[in-house]
């Protein structure tokens, strides 16, 4: 089990990472390129006020009408987002491996708040499983996939938890929650997670062409 | 529905449908199809969705997903039953209005998307008869109506003729070069509303603006556009921008009408190949010019005749939203009537009147459809208490007129032309002289 570790933690978490990063900038790097043949519109009408308009008030908790309209989903969004970026970068124990490796490291949570957001994560990740379920518009919309992702995206989490709190064989979860974590950045490139880079194109896009182009607001 | 019998059982031709799916891969669409996350904020955003009790299968994400989400899934792979059951998700069941855009996280263009379905459905023949019949008519001769050219002179001549019974001075100047603005109108208007062309013809020629009306590119309105066939959607902006630069007239004038807006300012120019994307011609509204008028002063309004009664504004999608001038509406209001009351939500986050998009012009076997996606704005008028709706959109108009019938709201629909010739002061010059 410690080989298996070693080998996850080392070379296989190295591939993990520079497969993340280089699908992300192919991903977009491709759709860059097919832009410029394909979206004369984009660059036609590109504006970079309305753009950041679009995405800062997108990027704000209620920050739009329909964040408005559905504030407890907003709020469950936020969390779940902003405690799934937050979380893993500011965990002490990684900061810790960081260091080991590289000799710097992030600021770091402290461990009880690292805890209680990873619980916050979890509780808001259930929220987003149950409202798929539970409301007939979401649900309808709504393929085995996109919940194996939501599970896929929670994993990293629960096994990290179940380590800290050692339940269930520690090794084992150590080993899972390295897995978890490198099946997640390697899907983030060739999936829908894809959005925590798209995102910040699409929305723009439609902030200029809703508003420089028709001066019209998207948010 | 596509009712040709031989054309629903031919196969489809899907090295077509593979060559129209791969050109119009773009960055955006893969993008959009790719990162949907299926959170279902947009189905709220929707008023065809919220007309029809909230059934899912109507929200936008849906309508995408089953339609052009599908076709690029099979990648062209489906046959014509597949190409039918689009249909009504293509046109009974989204005007393309755009509201879900501005409701996505990603700010999805679920509109575009649609319109790309359309355009593939009607490469295979599918698209509703009476879309296809006007743009048959299109491309035969420029006009929705198939009008031809000296129908369209005499009926200005007899329209100026009738004026003089009541006026003096108003013409219905035709071709004429160097005009600042070319007007351009809904073909509706010559054919069987010619008070509309006398309500613009008396208001330019008291207010004295150098205008003039084409006898070709005359019609501003882009059927092609919705039936989604994109080459005669092109043509028909196109010969509207050649003919005013023919003229050399500085602006394309459109009447009040929504969809001729978002043809010839935003989608004509990439439709008829304009690599800039922007028209060549500078396009404004009627209500842009009419407001001008008022503001300074080219006509005044009796301020005794400002209209008393409650009214509201029905912002068409496609001149509010998609055109960006929801302010000059109000503005204009604010000088002709005294008790304005908004419909919630407004502006750039008014909902469609649900005649949009193509399916007030699909005719009479569509009319119980438009009627309940309509059910959200007369619930909207109903709110206001309104007695008149200002509506400065031929569909619009049509659409508020037929929910006050069958959901009894028993309001009254005009437009701006027809308020500023009620309230004006007629300079003395153009009084008919009683000879």
């Amino acid at each position: 089990m410690n080989h298996l570790y070693e080998f996850l933690s080392g070379p296989v978490l190295w591939a993990a990472f520079i497969i993340f990063v280089l699908g992300l900038a192919l991903r977009l790097a491709f759709l860059i390129g097919l832009s410029r043949e394909r979206d004369r519109v984009l660059y036609n009408h590109a504006n970079l006020g309305w753009g950041l308009r679009s995405v800062v008030h997108w990027l704000m908790p209620w920050g739009s009408v329909a964040m408005r309209q559905q504030p407890v989903f907003t709020f469950a969004a936020f969390i779940f987002h902003l405690t799934l970026l937050g979380v893993p970068l500011f965990l002490q124990g990684h900061n810790m491996l960081l260091q080991e490796a590289f000799g710097f490291s992030l600021w770091s949570l402290p461990e009880a708040w690292a805890y209680g957001l990873s619980w916050l994560f979890l509780a808001s990740g259930i929220f987003l499983i149950v409202r798929r379920l539970v409301r007939p518009e979401v649900r309808i919309l709504t393929a085995v996939w996109d919940y194996v992702l939501l599970l896929l995206t929670m994993l990293p989490f629960i096994t990290g938890l179940m380590a800290y709190r050692q339940w269930g064989p520690y090794e084992m979860m150590m080993v899972l929650h390295v897995l978890s974590g490198e099946v997640l950045l390697v899907l983030i490139p060739f999936s829908k997670l894809g959005h925590m880079v798209l995102f910040f194109f699409t929305r723009a896009f439609i902030g200029f062409e809703m508003g420089a182009r028709r001066g019209a607001p998207s948010w | 529905m596509s009712k040709n019998s031989d054309a629903s059982s031919a196969p489809v031709d899907i090295r077509k449908i593979r060559q129209l799916l791969d050109a119009n891969d773009s960055a955006r669409v893969r993008t959009w199809l790719g990162i949907c996350s299926r959170c279902g904020l947009c189905a709220e955003s929707c008023f065809v969705y919220l007309s029809n009790d909230k059934d899912p299968r109507l929200s936008p994400a849906y309508k995408f997903k089953t339609t052009v989400g599908e076709m690029y899934r099979r990648k062209g792979k489906f046959d014509r039953a597949f190409l039918e059951a689009c249909l009504a998700p293509l046109w009974l069941q989204c005007t393309t209005c755009k509201r879900c855009s501005m409701t996505c996280p990603f700010g999805i263009d679920i509109a575009s998307l649609i319109s790309l379905g359309r355009h593939i459905c009607h490469s295979q023949g599918v698209v509703p008869d009476k879309l296809q019949f006007f743009t048959d008519n299109c491309r035969k001769s420029g006009n929705h109506m198939d009008l031809p050219r000296e129908e369209l002179i005499e009926t200005c001549e007899w329209v100026v003729e009738e004026i003089e019974d009541d006026y003096q001075g108003i013409t219905i100047p035709i071709d004429q070069p160097g005009s600042t603005y070319m007007y351009t109108v809904n073909p509706r208007e010559p054919v069987f509303y010619p008070q509309e062309l006398t309500l613009a013809a008396t208001i330019f020629s008291i207010a004295e603006i150098s205008w003039t009306m084409p006898s070709y590119g005359w019609d501003c309105t882009n059927l092609p556009m919705f039936a989604g066939d994109r080459a005669v959607a092109g043509q028909q902006a196109r010969i509207v921008y050649e003919k005013a630069q023919e003229l050399g007239c500085e602006k394309i004038l459109i009447t009040e009408c929504g969809h001729a807006l978002r043809s010839l300012a935003f989608e004509g120019p990439y439709l008829a190949g304009y690599p800039d994307g922007k028209p060549p011609v500078e396009i404004v509204h009627s209500i842009e010019l009419l407001y001008e008028i008022l503001r300074d002063g080219r006509i005044k309004i009796d301020p005794a005749k400002k209209l008393k009664k409650p009214v509201t504004y029905q912002d068409p999608c496609n001149i509010s939203r998609n055109g960006g001038l929801s302010e000059i509406g109000r503005k204009l209001i604010d000088l002709l009537c005294e008790d304005y009351r908004e419909m919630m939500p407004n502006r750039a986050y008014n909902h469609c009147c649900g005649g949009g998009g193509g399916i007030l012009p699909m005719g009479p076997d569509f009319k119980a459809v438009r009627m309940a996606n309509g059910r959200l704005k007369a619930d909207q008028i109903r709110a206001t208490k309104a007695e008149v709706v200002i509506a400065p959109c031929h569909n619009c108009f049509d659409q508020v007129s037929d929910l006050s019938e069958e959901y009894e709201l028993d309001v009254h629909v005009t437009s701006f032309k027809e308020l500023i010739l009620e309230m004006m002061i007629l300079p003395d010059k153009f009084k008919k002289q009683n000879s």
